[in-house]
């Protein structure tokens, strides 16, 4: 059973992008808005299905497993396409069928008046379909496959208005950003394949061993990870890929794509496992991005700025979680951020359809009162990012991250606090700024039910959702690593009642300093413009140092280079083609009787040298 | 009965062909185009039949049999065609008019 549905979760969202690519923006728009959430919700149906038989009657070997075709058979080394359900992928799978689906709903009513929603419904369901193939694949060359695909459809979304100029810079920058991390990925998987002579994961699990050429491996994979979870150094991109439709932000660039790394570093944790560099490495990376990300986040004027900023330091965390080897900790961070952010992203969408595609917090203000729905779920998602103890998601999963950062090191945990902490800050400065406060714009128009029921649904889900995985002093519930732990093992049990006292007490602290200093006053509040706070606000300058050390030369070599010689072997190929046709076009004189000539001309040509 | 040349036959057909396909590079006329293609069919039929008189085969006059039905089958297309672009509104036979695919 399980092998006839599994690949069918992946089918659904395929079938509908290829049918909204054919149509060729022919599709009526209600066809459109039904075949586009309507695709991923028979995906996620067949998602569910499978999850409620795997999980009442789990299969022997401990996953469903389904080859479907041998892609290539070379001597030392053989790829075939091959999908996997374990209880990993079982999470992911769910996360990204039903929020895709809650997602996509919401984007049909988001996306309404647009005049290209069937090009935008045939990229969001291609995405959905190659996140899928990435988080099922059981071969590393399938899951590149989705890898590439995922990130191919970022970049068409990114640049969905590419009408103007920016918003096609933009996706270009985060598709070159990404395809850097991409290079470094497949270096380090023909590393492996070389090493193993397969890239079949439960093989590649088995055969690796420690030692310089593994950690190697581990590296690049490492890399292509942090480019893909925009982790500095190669965060620049995740900021200005803010420029896409705001549904986009919420499926691709908070809640799925920018954690595929995530998933695959918790999938081959085995292998990194046996490289502790690359562990400390990564849980390095984490926490300086964390911390970089939260510092941009509280300067930013652009409400979707913050939000990409906070996602950003929220991967941080669960890079943070992987380096300390809490593998569920990471997926249980993943899942709840999915959650929470979505939500975000949803609701500042609402506030941006409203205020007619107005992003800047300091135009907004006062809007609790002409849109309190959308308030009670913004406000639902930031008690969730702040981490606000008990009352939302991200507080239990953060705090296992906390709780294993201070089993590496102490100082990790320091950062990772700290980072907390301006978490609440940043993210009750946006609430404060926007939905409090003297009115300084005025929202038009009402938010439909088809966006009110996926934010409803998102923000109970943000706020329960963390009564999954508790800390043995507030219950211990531990369904979420029970169910894990035949992937990653038994969890191990970490932390004390005083970490997590601290941990619960930094959120609120943040939240009333955020109010001491935004709370309401009658004053229009203006952005602080420190030159410290510029550079903060400007991502610290690394787009600055990149434009400099990069980008500028590359162009300048590249313009140099424009007039070499090697074009003008092609050149002068074209050139001889376009006379040669000049000359040839002169006889289709779409005279009959002229043909007719040529032809009786030819035919004696050719009989005279048959002859 | 003494039987005439096939040499002969096969010189008219020359000629004929030769006659046709004058008739389809000079006439302008779209019905004496046709006319001159069914010529140069005939030349062709001729040819064949002259062939097999003298080869002493019968495929030769099989093959006229199936040339004379392929000129009856271009008759009756090609008239239709004309018809039909009288039909469309055409007010000419000129074929030199119909340029429009011109490169």
């Amino acid at each position: 059973m399980g092998g006839m549905l599994l690949p069918m979760v992946i089918a659904f969202p395929l079938a509908g992008s290829i049918i909204l690519l054919l149509s060729a923006g022919e599709m009526p728009r209600r066809a459109t808005q039904l075949i586009g959430p309507g695709s991923v919700g028979l995906s996620a149906l067949c998602a569910l299905f499978l999850a409620s038989s795997f999980l009442s009657d789990p299969p022997v070997s401990g996953s469903f497993h389904v080859v479907l075709w041998h892609w290539l058979t070379l001597p030392g080394f053989a790829a075939q396409i091959a999908l996997s359900l374990d209880q990993l992928s079982l999470v992911m799978m769910l996360v990204v069928s039903c929020i895709g689906f809650l997602i996509l709903v919401y984007a049909a009513a988001y996306m309404d008046d647009d005049a290209d929603i069937c090009r935008f419904f045939a990229y969001m369901t291609l995405f959905v379909a190659s996140m899928l193939l990435l988080v099922l694949a059981s071969d590393l060359l399938a899951l590149y496959v989705g890898w590439e695909g995922v990130g191919l459809c970022s970049y068409l979304l990114v640049g969905f208005w590419y009408g103007e100029l920016n918003n096609a810079l933009a996706a270009r920058k985060a598709f070159v950003v990404t395809r850097i991390g991409d290079a470094l990925l497949f270096v380090g998987l023909t590393l492996i394949a070389t090493d193993v002579g397969t890239l079949d994961i439960p093989t590649v699990l088995h055969t690796i061993h420690a030692g310089p050429q593994t950690t190697l491996g581990c590296l690049l994979l490492l890399g292509g990870a942090m480019a893909k979870s925009a982790q500095v150094p190669f965060q620049t991109w995740l900021p200005d890929a803010m420029a896409g439709p705001t549904p986009v932000s919420a499926l691709i660039h908070a809640a799925t794509m920018v954690t595929a790394g995530v998933y695959m570093i918790a999938r081959l944790h085995d292998l990194f496992l046996a490289s502790p560099f690359t562990m400390v490495a990564c849980a390095i990376v984490g926490t300086v991005t964390l911390l970089l990300a939260a510092g941009s986040a509280l300067t930013q004027t652009d409400i979707k700025r913050v939000l990409a900023y906070s996602t950003m330091s929220q991967l941080g965390y669960m890079y943070l979680a992987l380096g300390c080897g809490s593998w569920q900790g990471a997926i249980f961070h993943l899942v709840t951020h999915a959650f929470f952010k979505a939500l975000l992203f949803m609701g500042a969408g609402a506030v941006i359809l409203r205020m007619h595609h107005e992003q800047d917090m300091f135009r907004m203000g006062g809007l609790k009162a002409d849109m309190p729905g959308v308030f009670y779920a913004f406000l639902a998602g930031s008690v969730a990012l702040a981490g606000l103890p008990l009352i939302s998601a991200g507080y239990f999963s953060k705090e296992l991250i906390l709780s294993n950062a201070w089993n590496l090191s102490p100082l990790l945990w320091f950062g990772a606090l700290s980072g907390a902490f301006m978490t609440a800050l940043y993210t009750f400065r946006c609430v404060f700024l926007t939905f409090f406060g003297t009115a300084r714009g005025h929202a038009h128009g009402h938010t439909g039910l088809a966006m009110a029921i996926p934010m409803s649904i998102l923000a109970v889900l943000a706020i329960f959702g963390g009564y999954m995985q508790t800390p043995a002093e507030i219950g211990g519930i531990n369904m979420f690593a029970n169910l894990l732990s035949p992937v990653f093992g038994p969890m191990r049990e970490v932390g004390g009642t005083g970490l997590l006292l601290i941990g619960s007490l930094v959120p609120i602290i943040g939240v009333a300093l955020a109010w001491t200093i935004w709370k309401p006053r009658d004053a229009v509040p203006a952005p602080a413009n420190h030159p410290v706070q510029q550079v903060m606000r400007a991502n610290w300058g690394f787009d600055a140092i990149y434009n400099w050390l990069l980008v500028h030369p590359y162009f300048t070599l590249g313009a140099l280079n424009r007039r070499d010689g090697l074009d003008r072997i092609s050149d002068g190929i074209t050139w001889v083609m376009h006379g040669g046709s000049q000359v040839l076009a002169r006889m289709q004189s779409g005279q009959v009787r002229r043909y007719a000539g040529w032809i009786a001309a030819g035919t004696v040509i050719a009989l005279c040298l048959a002859i | 009965m003494s039987a005439a040349d096939p040499s002969a036959g096969l010189y008219v057909a020359v000629i004929l062909f030769a006659l046709g396909l004058t008739g389809v590079l000079v006439r302008r006329n779209l019905l004496f185009m046709l006319v001159s293609v069914e010529i140069m069919l005939n030349a062709a039929a001729l040819a064949f039949v002259s062939a097999g008189a003298r080869f002493h085969d019968p495929s030769g006059q099989v093959m006229f049999i199936m040339i004379i039905t392929f000129a009856a089958a271009e008759a009756a297309v090609g008239l239709a065609i004309i018809l039909r672009m009288h039909a469309a509104g055409r007010p000419t036979l000129d074929a030199d008019s119909g340029n429009r695919l011109g490169g």
